[in-house]
């Protein structure tokens, strides 16, 4: 019975951040699209760029590992809609200690998965962009699980419900200062995490091609698309509920996850690329100090 | 019914790589003008790629000389399928006025099939749009 009930939260948890992350991603064509004075794409586009990618040849490169090769992207895709699941199951159904801690190891998942395609397809530019994306992913862990420990500390539960609850019951996270810090780093973290365009050196179109995904086509390369739209549902939600008070209120929590999002598409589309250097010098250095900061703060009552 | 679907998404989401194979940048630059506000091919889901394993629709420019040959090929040849290949401008179709040159491989027909011909030197945005259209018409 516990098995099905499993079963069913991760179907459900892939459905519905599968269709969440894909409007999400059309928003963000869409917004992209107007702040250039274009039109952009309609609704359906995304739709129809991965039903177009199932139905395309899947080519495995000659010098590829074949089976890391291949098994990345489902590693990639399953660790983001179970962290998914794990999200709905702490916040609506089967509220279970230490929650935070999961969900922290299973967002790391996607970018390990990412590394790994790029080592293993056996392509220099690829190779670049797995070195880079390691990189990166060393770099904004640290600040993201400092701002994370914020509304831990101030709390004094690392259980994402009753944060939920303590947030309801006397302010949402956002409404101090320390939160309002942690939000703002753990906000340039994701980006990070999901390669939004500041921090986009793993997959640097101008040199690198496409970086980690360069040899990837047909139903890998859909499932590795589908993986960062399911990735950016995914962790806009986590936002909402951990930073801004929670989905209590249908109407206003669809508002604070579209607030999260414009302001993500906002910093993507106003920044230039950084180089890797300054992508850990910022994250290492800037962040890092505002996120001690920001825990001194929480531990001085602000 | 889902080759129907498959066959409806490709024709509304084509992911195009464009490829200079010695060109005078100018059909280059018209190719980039398509992406501008004025013509803004993303409305018909039409996007640049950085890889040609991402790509449906290989663009090429530029005749196609002896250096670069054996590359068209072997680009075409990685290109996931179903992809087609679109030949920009009268050099890329013809030679045009490099038809006499001493390192003329091309025009691209002679090295790759070739679906669709773009001529004029550089064509119009305008032109490449009903291009693209006649391509689209032609998936069935």
């Amino acid at each position: 019975m516990e098995i099905i009930k499993i079963f069913a939260m991760v179907a459900g948890s892939f459905v519905l951040f599968g269709i969440l992350g894909i409007m999400s991603g059309w928003v963000d064509r869409k917004v992209t699209a107007r702040i250039q004075w274009r039109v952009g794409p309609p609704w359906w586009q995304n739709f129809a760029d991965f039903i177009k990618l199932t139905g395309k040849e899947t080519v495995v490169p000659e010098g590829a590992n074949q089976f890391l090769f291949l098994v990345s992207p489902v590693a990639g895709i399953i660790s983001a809609t179970v962290t998914g699941a794990v999200l709905l199951s702490s916040t609506f159904f089967n509220p279970f200690k230490w929650d935070l801690i999961i969900i922290i190891y299973l967002l790391m998942i996607p970018s390990v998965a990412m590394v790994i395609a790029g080592a293993s397809s056996g392509n220099v530019l690829a190779s670049i962009g797995a070195g880079r994306e390691l990189r990166l992913f060393l770099s904004y862990e640290l600040p993201f699980i400092l701002a994370l420990l914020v509304p831990v500390i101030k709390f004094g539960t690392a259980q994402v419900s009753e944060i939920v609850r303590f947030q309801q019951i006397y302010r949402i996270n956002v409404g101090y200062l320390s939160g309002v810090i942690a939000f703002v780093i753990a906000l340039l973290a994701f980006m990070g995490k999901i390669g939004y365009v500041p921090f986009d050196v793993p997959e640097a179109e101008t040199e690198l091609a496409a970086g980690t995904f360069v040899e990837y086509s047909g139903l890998p390369l859909a499932l590795f698309k589908l993986m960062k739209w399911i990735l950016l549902s995914v962790g806009i939600s986590f936002f909402v509920i951990y930073f801004l008070g929670g989905f209590a209120n249908p109407i206003t929590g669809a508002l604070k996850y579209l607030f999260v999002l414009v302001l993500i598409i906002l910093i993507k589309n106003t920044n230039p690329r950084l180089r890797t250097d300054q992508v850990l010098r910022f994250f290492w250095g800037w962040l890092t100090i505002l996120g001690l900061f920001a825990i001194l703060l929480v531990l001085l009552g602000y | 019914m889902v080759l129907d679907l498959k066959k409806k998404a490709l024709k509304k989401s084509l992911f195009v790589f464009h490829l200079s194979t010695g060109s005078c940048n100018n059909c280059d630059i018209e190719i980039l003008d398509c992406l501008t506000p004025r013509f803004d091919i993303e409305r018909f889901g039409m996007t640049l790629v950085g890889s040609i394993r991402h790509a449906d629709v290989l663009l090429i420019t530029g005749i196609g000389n002896i250096k670069n040959a054996g590359r068209i090929k072997k680009l075409y040849h990685q290109m996931p399928k179903p992809g087609f290949v679109v030949a920009i401008g009268a050099c890329a179709c013809t030679g045009g006025i490099f038809r006499e040159g001493y390192n003329m491989a091309g025009p691209i027909d002679r090295i790759i099939p070739v679906d669709v011909y773009i001529p004029g030197c550089p064509p119009k945005p305008e032109a490449m749009i009903s291009g693209i259209v006649r391509l689209l018409n032609r998936i069935k």
